[in-house]
Order: structure tokens, then C-alpha cells, then sequence
């Protein structure tokens, strides 16, 4: 399925996530467990030193690669191909389809592995191949639960079922595959390795995302954790790795550091239990490895942001670690942003690749408090990226785009000024939340977002029945 | 493999340079990194601390830790095997098995050698095998993280398919953490030499917590894993 996620326009997606008690409850303990798991693996880990020091490194690295981007590319796709490797520079997600179905189609594929990728989400790939007469099987874990439930979407980039609970989990199971025990998370996982054990042995193309790709030897390597991807890279004939065009770094001695940042920001762990890299080879003779490797490289919209304010965007690595101490993630849930990408980062990047006519409602998403900003592991600066992104949208809009958007949020509709000050001059009024502080309140003029943190772990309908009667004076 | 192929590159490329201001890709040279935490972990630590380190990060990812010398390496080996059920054994093809003195193990008929002759019947016997002993290339104190160097004799699959693996850690493979091993590999890339097509760091088994947060261990890949230290090699 594409980027998109619902019909519904923002409030609407808004309302329905907080009509959904047991989601925000989900949401909330699954936050305070990542967001906990991170902070014990970086800044109260002594053993790695100075974690400020290691977002440092990580920042210069993605600044510097991105900058120089094209010939990064023109490294990682020759080396890729002088090994035997094919490249596809795909332009468009449905570049990037047409060309994944034709290589189905010349292969005669019938079974299809994949291990969890948010750029083949978001390139809809799936439907594509299921459109050409494969059969696609999911195998991360949760993109597995999420797949049986009648292609339910994902709500985290890191756990895309995080919205589902282990009840709900065990009846999508027993209703859609015919399982009969019980919902203990260990007896579920059993079931999944039972179910796609020779699944994985009979495929005949597996396919990847990419965690990130090495220029300088023509690598891609994936970080994970359940033996899926390994399985999804070693038993079919054919492996397709799909990457966004920014997912790379110059040589391995790059690779550790962000494999390092990746692993301790997304999952709170050392070194995830795989680090899987493969690079194509001419004379490749081992039984169990494909025999043909193709690499997708994906622009879709990321171009968009080279060479504006949005560059550093790019830098991104995908470790959720700014969605796990959002205070209104924590509220709305995944969904609601309706896009694949979630968080801080997805109401920045989401614009950014589908524009601002159907996303530029997204960078109100937040209340600037900047903890997300604090959070990135590459130091990505999302709250002032938020900002730009509301002053473009009301600049493009005109005044009565501005005013909508001040009303919808109820932001000092009687008072234009005021939103103005709001959105230029918040980050030098309120203060950053110390991430291991928590979620705490801040003043500051954007009193309806910001006041979302001032509401204890939700259950209670507070924040529902204020943001109703917030909406409300901003509809009138 | 066949002979690679690139589509699309140059229109992609230069669109790309267009939005860096420049006509097309110009040659970079790497910077020197002004910061560089990754050398300081473990720095100057003696082997013996790196070694404690191992063990102790091993078993904080879920791994059983034996420590032995090499004299006694093969009665280690027979007590893992039988604490995790013995049965079908795969290995790697790899002459350190003679090195350390486990020829018993190859020669036992429950242990089949991976033998890139016999195809695809590997990967069913593979699929059978309760245990798979492969030897770690270099090994990571931070994470008790263990790491093959993959190809047609240590294949893959043994420590993949079988419900545990078992892997040999002789001490002098130890190394600080995973920025010794890529610095090898960037330097073989450096010289123009090739790499092996999978690379693979394994650090003790399979697991998710994609359900609740909670982690279950044992998924797709192994349920088990024991790491065997060697002390004296
Ligand atoms: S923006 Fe930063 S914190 Fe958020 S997912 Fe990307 S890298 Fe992680």
C-alpha cells in the first residue's frame, strides 16, 4: 500500500484515534518502553563514552554524504554492478513497481518473501506484485500480523503493529490462519516461524529495504533482529533490495557508527542480533545464496529536499526515536498522521515527498517542544524543519490557509499575530524538554499542543474532551 | 553471477547534482572525522578484559558462555551438545575444526560437513539439524557479537537453520567492538580485494519484541546459541 493511510481528512483521523482507548494505552506504555531502552543504551551507557559526541559523528556523516550524494551514488551502483549486481535508479514509486513486476514476471515467480521495509510500503509495492499474480508473504513479525489482518497499516516505523495487542493479536490469528492457542507473545511467535518455515525455503525472490548501503564496495545491509531477513536473502534465487536514494554511506568505517546510533536509538540494544551485509559477487558458488541481486535505488520524491531548508531531512535514519517521545504521538497514535511515516518525522517528511496539498496539515502535528530534535541520534533539527514547513504551507495558502489551520488547532484565532510570534519565535520561548525528563509541560503560545503533555498516561478522556472543545472554539 | 547492469543512472544522477548546484558528480575525497567516539570503547583494554567483556555481553544477548582451553575443547563441545539435545549436527567446511582438534566431531555419523558439492541437499539436511558449529572470524567484547565471513564452505545456513548454533570463539578473533571488524573489511575493499557476499554479524539468537514490547526469543532464526571461548588460541 502507498504512503497514504485513510481517507479521512487530519481531525477526523484525529478523532477516531481518540475514540480508540486501548491504542493510546498502547501507545503510551510501548513509548515509555522504547523511549526507557533507549536511554539505558546511549546516554546512561558509560561504556560507549560521551553519547553527545556519537550524534556528532553521526550528523557529520550524513551532512557530508548527502552533500555529496551523486557521486556516492555513481560509487554504490558501479561497484554494485562490476560485481554482478543489477542497479535501477527508479524516479517514481511506480518506476520502481513497473520494474520490480518485470523482473517477477522474466523470473516466472510465484512465492515472494520480504522482510519489513517502509520504502516498499511505500511504494505500495505489494499490490503491485499480488496485481501480477504473486503470492507475497510478509515475515517480520509484525508486518506478518499486520498482513493476516486483512492488510491492516502500519502505525510505528520501527513496530509497525504497535497499535494491536496481544489479545487482538491472537484472535486475527485464530480467525484468519486457524490458530488455536492462547495469547502469550511467545506462543504467537511459534506460530509465525511454523507458519512461514518453508515459506521461506520455497520463495522464489526475496526482497529487502536497505538499512543502509556502503559506496565503496557495492554493499547493503540490513539491521535486524528475528533471522527473517537472513532467511528472505539466503534461499531464493533472485534478491531485490529496495533503498531510498539517501540510505547510503561512503565506506564501512561509516557504517559502524550509524549502525551503532541505528541499533541504540530504534530498540535500545548494543548491536541488534543481525547485521547482515551482502554484496553481489561475479563467481558466487555458495549453495544457499541468490544468483541474482538487484539493487532499486528510489528517489520519489526525497529530491525534493536537496539543496533547500529540508536537506538534512535526508539525514534520517529511520530509528523512531523521535516518535517515541512525542507527546502527541502519544496521544493520536500512528494512524492519524496518515502516512506511513509517523512522529516528528513523518509530519516533516511526509510534505516533503507528498506535498503540501495533501500533507500540509501534518507539521501542525506537534507542539515544538523539541524533544524530538533532542532525541535524533543524527541531530536533525524537526521542530525548526516543523516550523519552515508551517510557514511555507500558510505562505502558499494565503491568509485564509493560515487562519484555517490557526482555527483547526485553535491556536490564537482571534489573534493573527500572535500565531505569527508562535511560529516564528517559539523555539527562543520554550524550553526544550530534557529528554530524560519525560513528557512535561512548557509554556508557550501553541497552548493547544503543548498542552497535550500536561495530561497524565491517557485512559481518562482528557485530552479527547479538550481537543473537542479546543476544535470547537476554533470552528466558531 | 552474470554481467551487472545500470538503468537510468545519468538522468538521476544529474538531477541530483542539478539540486546540489553543480552540473554532475564532481570526485570527493572522505574527510578525516573530527569526531571519532568509536576508538575510544575498550581502548587500551588488556585481551583478558576484552575477554571478560565478551563473555558477559554474550550472555546479555541471550547466549549460553563456555570457557575452556583448547586441550579440553572437545569434551566442551560434546557437554553443549548434549545440554541442547544433541541429534543432527551441520558444520561449516573449515580446517580450524582439525586446528582446534575436533576431528572426533566431524567424524562422528550424526555431523554432516557442509560440502557445496552435494547442492541443495545441504540446505535439507540443514533444516533437519538440531545443532550448527561454525568458528567466529572476528569477535566483539562490546556486544558478545560474532562475526562470519560467509561463502561456499561456511555457508549460511548452519548457523540459520538448525534450533541452536554453537560457535567457536578462539580469544585471539576478540577485538573492542564492530568498529575493528569493518575497519578490516574497509581496508580489503581499500587494497581491491573482495569481500565475501555476506558479511554477517550474529550476536546470540534470534528474538522479537514485536508483540507488547515483550521479547521473545527464538523466530526465525535460532532459538539457542552457545559461544564456546577459547582461551588459549
Ligand atoms: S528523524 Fe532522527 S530520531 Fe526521527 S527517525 Fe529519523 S533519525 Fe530517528
Amino acid at each position: 500500500m502507498p504512503m497514504k493511510i485513510g481517507e479521512k481528512p487530519f481531525f477526523g483521523r484525529v478523532d477516531d484515534a481518540l475514540e480508540n482507548n486501548f491504542m493510546r494505552t498502547a501507545m503510551a506504555s510501548a513509548q515509555d518502553r522504547l523511549r526507557g531502552r533507549k536511554l539505558d543504551a546511549t546516554v546512561r551507557d558509560e561504556q560507549i563514552g560521551d553519547w553527545e559526541e556519537w550524534r556528532s559523528a553521526g550528523e557529520e556523516i550524513r551532512r557530508h554524504t548527502l552533500e555529496n550524494l551523486d557521486y556516492y551514488l555513481e560509487q554504490l551502483s558501479e561497484n554494485f554492478s562490476r560485481k554482478g549486481g543489477h542497479v535501477y535508479f527508479a524516479d517514481t514509486a511506480e518506476d520502481a513497481t513497473r520494474y520490480i513486476q518485470e523482473v517477477a514476471k522474466k523470473k516466472g515467480a510465484k512465492k515472494i518473501t520480504k522482510a519489513k521495509s517502509m520504502v516498499t510500503e511505500e511504494i505500495g509495492l505489494n499490490e503491485a506484485l499480488e496485481e501480477i499474480g504473486c503470492e507475497v508473504f510478509e515475515t517480520d513479525l509484525a508486518e506478518y500480523i499486520l498482513q493476516i489482518d486483512d492488510h491492516d497499516r502500519p502505525s510505528h516505523i520501527v513496530v509497525p503493529s504497535l497499535h494491536k495487542n496481544k489479545e487482538q493479536i491472537r484472535d486475527t490469528f485464530r480467525d484468519k490462519a486457524g490458530y488455536t492457542g492462547t495469547e502469550e507473545p511467545r506462543e504467537l511467535t511459534a506460530f509465525a516461524r511454523s507458519q512461514l518455515r518453508e515459506v521461506f525455503l520455497q520463495a522464489d525472490i526475496g526482497i529487502t529495504g536497505c538499512n543502509f548501503a556502503v559506496a565503496e564496495s557495492g554493499t547493503v545491509s540490513l539491521v535486524t533482529n528475528e533471522g527473517n531477513a537472513n532467511m528472505v536473502t539466503t534461499y531464493p534465487d533472485t534478491q531485490i533490495s529496495v533503498m531510498g536514494m539517501e540510505r547510503l554511506v561512503p565506506t564501512w568505517k561509516e557504517l559502524d557508527v550509524m549502525v551503532n546510533l541505528l541499533s541504540r536509538s530504534a530498540v535500545g540494544q548494543k548491536i541488534t542480533t543481525y547485521i547482515t551485509n551482502l554484496t553481489p559477487q561475479l563467481t558466487e558458488d555458495s549453495v544457499d545464496a541468490p544468483k541474482e541481486f538487484h539493487l532499486v535505488i528510489l528517489d520519489a520524491g526525497r529530491s525534493n529536499a536537496l539543496g533547500t531548508e529540508f536537506q538534512s531531512a535526508l539525514h534520517c535514519i529511520r530509528c523512531a526515536a523521535c516518535v517515541n517521545v512525542c507527546p502527541v504521538y502519544r496521544q493520536i497514535g500512528g494512524h492519524a498522521y496518515g502516512s506511513i511515516y509517523q512522529g516528528p518525522i513523518g509530519a516533516v517528511l511526509t510534505p516533503i515527498l507528498g506535498g503540501y496539498e495533501e500533507y500540509g496539515e501534518l507539521p501542525f502535528a506537534s507542539s515544538l517542544c523539541a524533544a524530538c530534535t533532542e532525541a535524533c541520534p543524527v541531530r536533525i533539527p524537526l521542530h525548526e524543519q516543523l516550523i519552515r514547513h508551517r510557514e511555507n504551507y500558510a505562505a502558499q495558502k494565503g491568509r485564509t490557509g493560515e487562519r484555517l489551520a490557526m482555527k483547526a488547532f485553535g491556536i490564537g484565532a482571534s489573534t493573527p499575530a500572535l500565531f505569527q510570534g508562535a511560529v516564528k519565535g517559539l523555539p527562543a520561548i520554550m524550553k526544550p524538554l530534557a529528554e530524560d525528563e519525560g513528557i512535561s509541560s512548557g509554556p508557550g503560545p501553541l497552548k493547544l499542543w503543548t498542552a497535550v503533555r500536561d495530561f497524565p498516561a491517557p485512559g481518562n478522556g482528557n485530552f479527547r474532551s479538550w481537543f473537542k472543545n479546543h476544535k470547537q472554539e476554533g470552528d466558531s | 553471477m552474470a554481467e551487472g547492469t545500470i538503468q537510468n543512472k545519468d538522468e538521476f544522477l544529474n538531477r541530483i547534482a542539478g539540486k546540489l548546484g553543480r552540473k554532475k558528480a564532481e570526485p570527493v575525497t572522505l574527510p578525516e572525522w573530527k569526531h571519532q567516539p568509536q576508538w575510544e570503547v575498550f581502548k587500551n583494554s588488556a585481551p583478558d578484559d576484552l575477554l571478560a567483556a565478551f563473555c558477559k555481553s554474550s550472555k546479555a544477548k541471550s547466549a549460553f558462555v563456555i570457557q575452556t582451553e583448547v586441550a579440553n575443547l572437545e569434551t566442551a563441545m560434546k557437554d553443549a551438545i548434549d545440554k541442547y539435545g544433541g541429534g543432527l549436527i551441520v558444520t561449516t567446511k573449515d580446517g580450524r575444526f582439525e586446528e582446534f582438534g575436533l576431528e572426533p566431531l566431524l567424524a562422528d555419523s550424526k555431523t554432516h560437513v557442509w560440502d557445496a558439492d552435494l547442492g541443495k541437499r545441504n540446505i535439507e539436511i540443514a533444516k533437519q539439524a538440531n545443532i550448527g558449529v561454525i568458528f567466529s572470524d572476528i569477535s566483539l567484547a562490546e556486544s558478545g557479537t560474532i562475526v562470519q565471513f560467509n561463502d561456499k564452505d561456511i555457508a549460511r545456513s548452519v548457523s540459520l537453520l538448525p534450533v541452536t548454533y554453537i560457535a567457536i570463539v578462539p580469544q585471539s578473533t576478540i577485538v573492542p567492538r564492530m568498529t575493528q571488524a569493518t575497519h578490516r573489511v574497509h581496508q580489503a575493499v581499500a587494497a581491491g580485494k573482495g569481500i565475501s557476499t555476506c558479511i554477517n554479524f550474529i550476536s546470540g539468537p534470534s528474538n522479537s519484541a514485536d508483540i507488547e514490547m515483550d521479547i521473545v526469543i527464538g523466530v526465525h532464526g535460532p532459538v539457542e546459541a552457545v559461544h564456546i571461548v577459547v582461551t588459549d588460541k
